[in-house]
């Protein structure tokens, strides 16, 4: 194992960040942080349920903005793809049908399922973990996909 | 119209939490999954950061009995595990391990969308609503399966 491009100030920073907004969600909508299930809840709409969730995937795509515009980190230019097109359809199709049927991602279990004490959200996180980190071995190691 | 500016001062602090951690960068993420290779394990700050701050502030706001600006709270009430949560951890982990993007990470890099980003998340569209309409249609199935049920015992 070598350990590359450590970052935990920004990391702690950005997540400190991550769980305050899911607190303020909470706190002033009662509903949870999840981004799988703000997203599904726009993509087959769930009736009378609709604008809060839009306004809330805006808000991530302006956070992103701001990031840019006053340079809080690395430039966005040099980010790159991990693998080519055809597999990136292969992972988004599979964290979308992953996350609906799992009813949650990173922040939904992750972070504002463990904060909740949930099991369900234990166990989930776990999996997804689990699974992620095996599909990387299997992809970079042992050379397949 | 207050609640959907509340919705988009916290979409927004979600988006810049996720820029500002690294999880934007797919390399660092699969660097973060990549624990016999080169481990990047900065990711782990960024759960154990937004988990002690939200842990610590959830038991007070729940504490409330309503939102503030809203009826009620609508968190998940579930508790046991099953089959489903299972399979669906499996397919999204593999799934964000191929590409290094979980739904967070792929919304905010749409604010400087390239092709492959516009790729992953018309990916990411098609297998929800697909999996949504196909979950809505069985769990109609369950319930009118359950009236039946009921009439019969009822008969």
């Amino acid at each position: 194992m070598e350990i590359v491009n450590f970052t935990p100030v920004p990391a702690f920073i950005g997540g400190a960040l991550i769980g305050l907004s899911a607190a303020f969600l909470l706190l002033v909508k009662g509903r949870v942080a999840g981004i799988s299930g703000i997203a599904g809840g726009i993509i087959l709409p769930e009736k009378g349920d609709v604008p809060w969730r839009i306004l809330f995937v805006l808000g991530l795509v302006l956070g992103g903005l701001i990031y840019q515009f006053f340079d809080l980190g690395p430039d966005v230019a040099l980010i790159e793809a991990q693998t080519d097109k055809g597999m990136l359809i292969v992972a988004g199709l599979l964290v979308g049908i992953g996350t609906t049927v799992g009813t949650g991602c990173t922040s939904g279990h992750g972070i504002c399922g463990l904060a909740r004490r949930s099991p369900r959200s234990l166990v989930a996180t776990l999996t997804f973990m689990a699974s992620a980190m095996v599909t990387v071995f299997v992809v970079r190691h042992l050379g397949g996909a | 119209m207050m609640p959907l500016i509340a919705a988009l001062a916290a979409g927004t602090l979600f988006g810049l939490g996720l820029a500002i951690a690294g999880m934007i960068d797919p390399a660092k993420v699969v660097n973060f999954l990549d624990i016999f290779g080169t481990w990047d394990p900065s990711l782990a700050f960024v759960m154990g950061g937004g988990l002690l701050v939200n842990a610590i502030a959830t038991p007070f706001i729940m504490r409330r009995k309503t939102p503030i600006l809203a009826e009620f709270f609508r968190t998940p009430t579930k508790h046991q595990v099953d089959k489903r949560l299972i399979i669906g951890g499996v397919l999204f982990g593999a799934g964000w391990g191929i590409g290094g993007y979980c739904p967070g990470p792929m919304l905010t890099s749409l604010s400087f969308a390239n092709s492959d980003i516009i790729v992953v998340v018309g990916a990411y569209i098609v297998g929800t609503f697909l999996a949504r309409t196909m979950l809505r249609a069985w769990e109609r199935d369950q319930q009118a399966q359950a009236q039946r049920d009921q009439q019969s015992c009822v008969e």
